[in-house]
């Protein structure tokens, strides 16, 4: 190539460079995700420079202070009307900032506080060799069992790596229900799945499961992303855009300033309903619909449960946001093309997860198979197609996720000389032994089952209510039978802790520091004030149910 | 004015309230706390009363409104409480002699640990049942009939370390709820006929409706008298009632607990106005209940066992009056009122001869104790003569009211009743002076007790004679007092309506023949165990007297074909559900269960399993979308 080719290239493309207008971004409108960004940096950091016995109070802080400030600023954007009047798309399209945004990330953020707190717990393992210990193995990468585990243990080392990845985790999860592109949707995708992926392989007992477990979840995890971005290119073939208002244009018909060249392979309905239903599949995977669930139960049981209580909660609210947003957003005037799907999906996820959870002996299980059967009420309301199928899955995703990070913090009191004793036959007569401790954990089990007066039962009145008014008449029967088949196992439970006779070599019940009781604490009391006196909240999550198009 | 009525109920309810929840530092002094508010609730009724006599005839109806409780459409239950004469007449009698009671309990149950307790549960009592007759509706009518009931069965089995006393309350209880099945029904049948349980609505619609409906509803409400009066069907209770302490028995017996069923039929007099049928059955069922109850009390040696036969056949007087409409609602009320007054003072009475005897009951180890209980004596002998009718003592005025009115029922009904009902008077007579000579006169026929302590009788503590003898006041002059000029007839006249009826013989006909009943009756009772010396041991008696022993046999035939029936009934009930019902549900849930033993197989483990379903369903849910449109 000559000389002058090459200058005409390299001045060709210097010009439209400088054409390139400098990106618009509202750093206050974006201030929650930027501070536990900043935060989760600055934790690496933390990592490299802070001497090894100060690192866990450094984390520590830093991540509960970003926490809280990051939830300062959703609740500052809130009362400037962000979430209603001001509402509208930051970052050159990219981020939505309106109240359903507001509201998840505001739920996102306290969940992971609380998350945190059982995190930071140090005091239920035994200390080894002098050395307090968490939930996470002390040296990641050693080999489960080998001599430089040992040594590591010896040693006093902790993973307090956890810190900023759940910080990563945590940003990419407000970013998730806020995406307003698909690509802005991937990214976040992945920046909150890889940590989660990492967290659970750091048990520090029961490795080999942790490994495992983390293993099947990014390799399926990842199978569930290459569908998603499948489906975001074949959509960004079918609308010649990424943007969600774009797409939801091109699908209504109302598009304008279509660019010549890509005119002539827009609207093709075929790219618009197989991409559309491979990136649901992806988000459906996340939430842990059936048939895309057989990694929960696995997954919940070999993850630290600490991590599985944060992962469990947090996971299914950014990412039934999402869901939301996209079926809300872009997919309105597909709705009676997916509608039918989502119903399907929503009466296998509520029997599968109801049905199969009866015979499961482990209580992460349990409540892993749990979890799946109120993926499933949950769909019921997201295909209420309406201002209250918004609301009240904000509701119910506000309550179920401090009532599960709750239970899984009961989940890691309850000990014996292996670790957590998590086979349910472990837990007979607990109730005679640890009454509060059994007492708190059928308050959760209540919850879960949607008994009146506890959070469980309004948010399941709400979703089951919108379904109803959204014409989903059928979904709510068969959800009040999965509910019925599921209040059977948690019942047993309690029946388990309450009524049988304490096993002589049972588990004993560890006493934990203020993090874990800040943690049981929160989730009752939410669990409480949601049940009983739920207006408030509901009011709220109506506000919030707007989204900005 | 009006809104003290709610402070009527509030001051027992507080008291029963901070009695129970007090707790043991307040033993001191609780029964004097509860003393003190059923008094205060009698001074605020008399202020009421003193009100209600200042306004016209006419007006003499105070409501009060304190809330709506659910309304919902149609639905409307309010708390809202009437005070008119019938129910003033009956807070006067309910806090006039339940705080006499309570002050003679104060020197009954002195040596009692759970006194403080026992003071809680009479409160409770006292306030459960102003709140049945104040109640504007029949809805609160029904809250203020249950806690009667629970109040009841608290305290007849106060002394619950007996078993005779928790099997009893436990039997009251039962019975009970037969009546208030009754009641519930009832009301629902209100509802669906009138839209409303309130008393205005209700009463004053019943010229346009079906009597077929009117003497359903009546019939109901009568059944559920019969539970709360111990009216024949369902009076067994009320003899084993007598396990309680004296003064429960007292309380229960003569003002409060058996009379709600008398003013449930007075109140609903409309209802029953519009019903003959109704109406004929109230009066079957108080005429047989008044020979019946008289009967037993021929036959016990018990001596309470003896008074409360005695009540159930007063009840039946009063019942049968209710039962023959504006003829005698009032004159049901007006003996109410007096027997409330004599027969308290003779529980209280037998209460106090119980308390020197050893708490000894069998009459025939009493005898000449006239001489020992000078007050008691007095006392239970005026009660005695007004109860039996003596002349211008209380009962003579009430009770021959109700025979005159009975006669002036017309024709055969009206003969057989009033038969039945001189008849009545005559056996009251026996069975009363029989007491009266067994217990009084006579010899001593004292035994020791179980511990071998022998008797000494004494007259009683100050407090309980106290109200002994307010009580017995109330029997000498009550009667003559509402007689006077007629008053209690016209100051009850405009909610119960009154027709004098149509009399075939003159009432001085009819006082004299009451009088001959008497006479006989009482000469009877002298030559059997006055003239003759009673045997402590008790004869076997003729066939009727063994079976009125056994409360004419009351319980036999309600073993024989309530329980065993039900025995047959349930176990075939459970044997329907255990097959099919149950094979339904254990069907399901083996069904879901081994769906779910499957399903599980599913998650074998394998990630690549775990794939493959997850590109299953992605493929699924692509062609159904595609499908979806395509249709």
């Amino acid at each position: 190539m000559s000389a002058t080719a090459v200058h005409s290239l390299w001045t060709t493309a210097a010009d439209p460079i400088s054409k390139i207008d400098t990106p618009k971004i509202e750093y206050g409108q974006l201030a929650p995700t930027l501070i536990v960004l900043g935060a989760a940096l600055a934790g690496v950091l933390v990592e490299a420079f802070v001497p090894r016995r100060s690192r866990y109070y450094a984390q520590v802080f830093v991540s509960v202070v970003s926490l809280c400030a990051a939830f300062a600023a959703v609740v500052a954007l809130a009362a400037n009307g962000y979430g209603t009047t001001k509402a509208h798309i930051a970052a050159m399209g990219a981020i939505a900032v309106d109240g359903p945004s507001l509201f998840l990330q505001g739920t996102i953020l306290l969940a992971g506080l609380v998350g945190l707190f059982t995190f930071a717990e140090r005091r239920l393992d035994p200390e080894a060799h002098g050395n307090r210990v968490d939930s996470f193995a002390a040296q990641a990468a050693s080999v489960p069992g080998s001599d430089s585990e040992k040594a590591a243990v010896r040693a006093g080392f902790t993973t307090t790596e956890v810190f900023p990845l759940l910080l990563f985790a945590i940003a990419g999860m407000l970013v998730f229900p806020s995406a307003n592109d698909l690509l802005t949707l991937f990214v976040a995708l992945e920046v909150f799945s890889l940590p989660l992926y990492l967290l659970c392989a750091l048990a520090r007992r029961k490795r080999l499961m942790s490994q495992e477990a983390a293993v099947k979840y990014f390799l399926l995890g990842a199978f569930a992303s290459a569908f998603t971005l499948f489906g975001i290119a074949l959509l960004y073939g079918y609308a010649g855009s990424m943007s969600y208002g774009r797409i939801a244009q091109v699908v209504d018909g109302t598009v304008t300033g279509v660019d010549p060249a890509l005119a002539g392979t827009m609207g093709n309905d075929a790219l618009l309903l197989i991409g559309s239903a491979m990136i649901v599949m992806g988000l459906l995977f996340k939430v842990g619909a059936v048939p895309f669930h057989m990694w929960t139960p696995d997954v919940y049981q070999g993850a630290p449960t600490p991590v599985t209580g944060f992962m469990a909660a947090a996971t299914k609210v950014a990412a039934f946001g999402a869901l939301l947003r996209l079926l809300y957003v872009v997919l309105p005037g597909l709705r009676w093309d997916w509608r039918p799907v989502m119903w399907a999906v929503a009466v296998i996820t509520m029997l599968g997860g109801a049905i199969v959870a009866i015979t499961q002996t482990d209580i992460k299980r349990l409540l892993a198979y749990s979890s799946i059967a109120h993926a499933g009420f949950i769909l019921a309301g997201v295909i209420a197609t309406s201002k209250d199928g918004v609301s009240s899955v904000l509701f119910y995703l506000a309550g179920y996720s401090f009532v599960t990070i709750g239970a899984f913090a009961v989940v890691t009191l309850v000990r014996d000389a292996g670790g957590e004793a998590t086979h349910l036959s472990k837990w007979a007569g607990l109730g005679r032994r640890s009454p509060l401790v059994a007492a708190v954990f059928a308050v959760f089990l209540l919850a879960f089952a949607g008994i009146p007066l506890t959070s469980g039962f309004a948010g399941k009145f709400a979703v089951f209510k919108a379904a109803a008014d959204g014409g989903a008449a059928p979904l709510v029967v068969v959800g009040v039978i999965s509910s019925a088949i599921a209040a059977f196992f948690y019942i047993r439970v309690i029946v388990l802790m309450f009524f049988s006779e304490p096993r002589p070599e049972g588990p004993t019940v560890a006493v934990p520091s203020p993090l874990t009781m800040a943690a049981i604490g929160v989730g009752v009391a939410v669990t409480l004030v949601l049940g009983v006196a739920p207006q408030y909240f509901l009011d709220l999550a109506n506000q919030a149910s707007v989204f900005v198009r | 004015m009006d809104n003290l009525i709610a402070l009527l109920i509030a001051a027992p309810l507080l008291g029963a309230a901070v009695l129970l929840v007090g707790g043991r530092r307040l033993d001191a002094v609780g029964h004097w706390i509860g003393t003190l508010l059923s008094t205060t609730s009698f001074v605020l009724g008399l202020v009421l009363f003193a009100g209600l006599l200042g306004k016209d005839a006419e007006n003499r109806t105070l409501t009060q409104h304190l809330w709506t409780w659910i309304p919902v459409g149609g639905f409307q239950a309010d708390v809202t409480f009437r005070l008119d004469q019938l129910s003033m007449t009956f807070v006067l009698l309910i806090t006039g002699v339940g705080s006499l009671i309570h002050l003679y309990s104060v020197g009954y149950m002195e040596h009692d640990e759970r006194r403080r307790r026992f003071f809680g549960y009479l409160n409770l009592f006292l306030a459960a049942m102003l709140l049945l007759v104040l109640a504007d509706n029949y809805l609160l009518l029904y809250v203020g009939w249950e806690g009667v009931g629970l109040a009841s069965y608290l305290l007849i089995g106060f002394w619950q370390h007996k078993p005779s006393a928790a099997t009893a309350a436990k039997k009251a209880f039962l019975v009970n709820r037969v009546g208030d099945m009754g009641l519930s029904i009832a009301i629902m049948l209100m509802f669906t006929t009138f839209g409303s349980f309130a008393f205005g609505p209700v009463l004053s619609h019943t010229g346009d409706t079906s009597e077929g409906r009117l003497t359903a509803i009546g019939l109901m409400l009568l059944l559920a008298a019969c539970g709360k009066s111990a009216q024949v069907p369902l009076q067994s209770w009320l003899g084993d009632a007598m396990e309680g302490p004296t003064p429960v028995s007292a309380l229960i017996h003569a003002a409060t607990m058996v009379t709600a069923g008398v003013y449930l039929i007075v109140r609903s007099g409309a209802i029953f106005n519009a019903a003959p049928d109704a109406q004929l059955a109230v009066t079957v069922v108080g005429a047989v209940t008044l020979i019946f109850g008289a009967i037993v009390g021929c036959a016990k040696d018990d001596i309470k066992k003896a008074l409360a036969g005695s009540t159930m056949s007063q009840i039946g007087y009063m019942v049968l009056a209710a039962g023959l409409g504006p003829i005698g609602y009032v004159f049901a009320i007006m003996h109410l009122v007096t027997h409330g007054f004599f027969k308290a003072g003779l529980f209280l009475g037998a209460g106090s001869v119980m308390h020197g005897m050893n708490d000894e009951v069998d009459m025939r180890k009493y005898g000449a104790l006239r001489t020992y209980m000078p007050i008691t004596f007095v006392t239970f002998g005026l009660g005695y003569l007004a109860i039996i009718g003596f002349p211008f003592l209380s009962g003579f005025y009430s009770k021959d009211a109700i025979i005159e009115a009975a006669f002036a029922k017309g024709g055969t009904q009206g003969w057989i009743l009033g038969g039945v009902a001189l008849l009545g008077a005559a056996i009251t007579a026996f069975y009363m002076t029989r007491v009266m000579l067994m217990t009084f006169f006579g010899e001593k026929r004292w035994q020791p007790d179980a511990q071998g302590h022998e008797p000494h009788p004494h007259e009683s503590p100050k407090t309980m004679t106290i109200p002994m003898i307010v009580l017995a006041v109330g029997s000498v002059f009550a009667g003559f007092f509402f007689h006077l000029g007629d008053r209690f007839l016209h100051w009850l006249e405009p909610v119960t309506g009154h027709s004098e009826g149509d009399s075939p013989i003159g009432a001085t006909t009819i006082t004299g023949a009451t009088l001959v009943c008497l006479v006989v009756g009482v000469g009877i009772a002298w030559a059997r165990y006055g003239r003759k010396p009673v045997p402590v041991v008790a004869p076997r008696g003729s066939l009727l007297t063994r079976a009125a022993r056994r409360d004419l046999l009351q319980d036999d035939f309600n073993h024989v074909v309530l329980v065993r029936g039900g025995e047959h009934l349930t176990r075939s009930l459970v044997y329907v559900d255990h097959t099919l019902v149950d094979g339904v549900v254990n069907g399901t849930a083996a069904g879901v269960g081994g769906l779910s033993g499957r399903l599980r197989r599913v998650q074998n483990g394998f990630a690549r399993s775990y794939a493959v379903s997850m590109f299953g369903g992605a493929a699924l849910l692509v062609a159904a979308t595609l499908l979806m449109r395509a249709v």
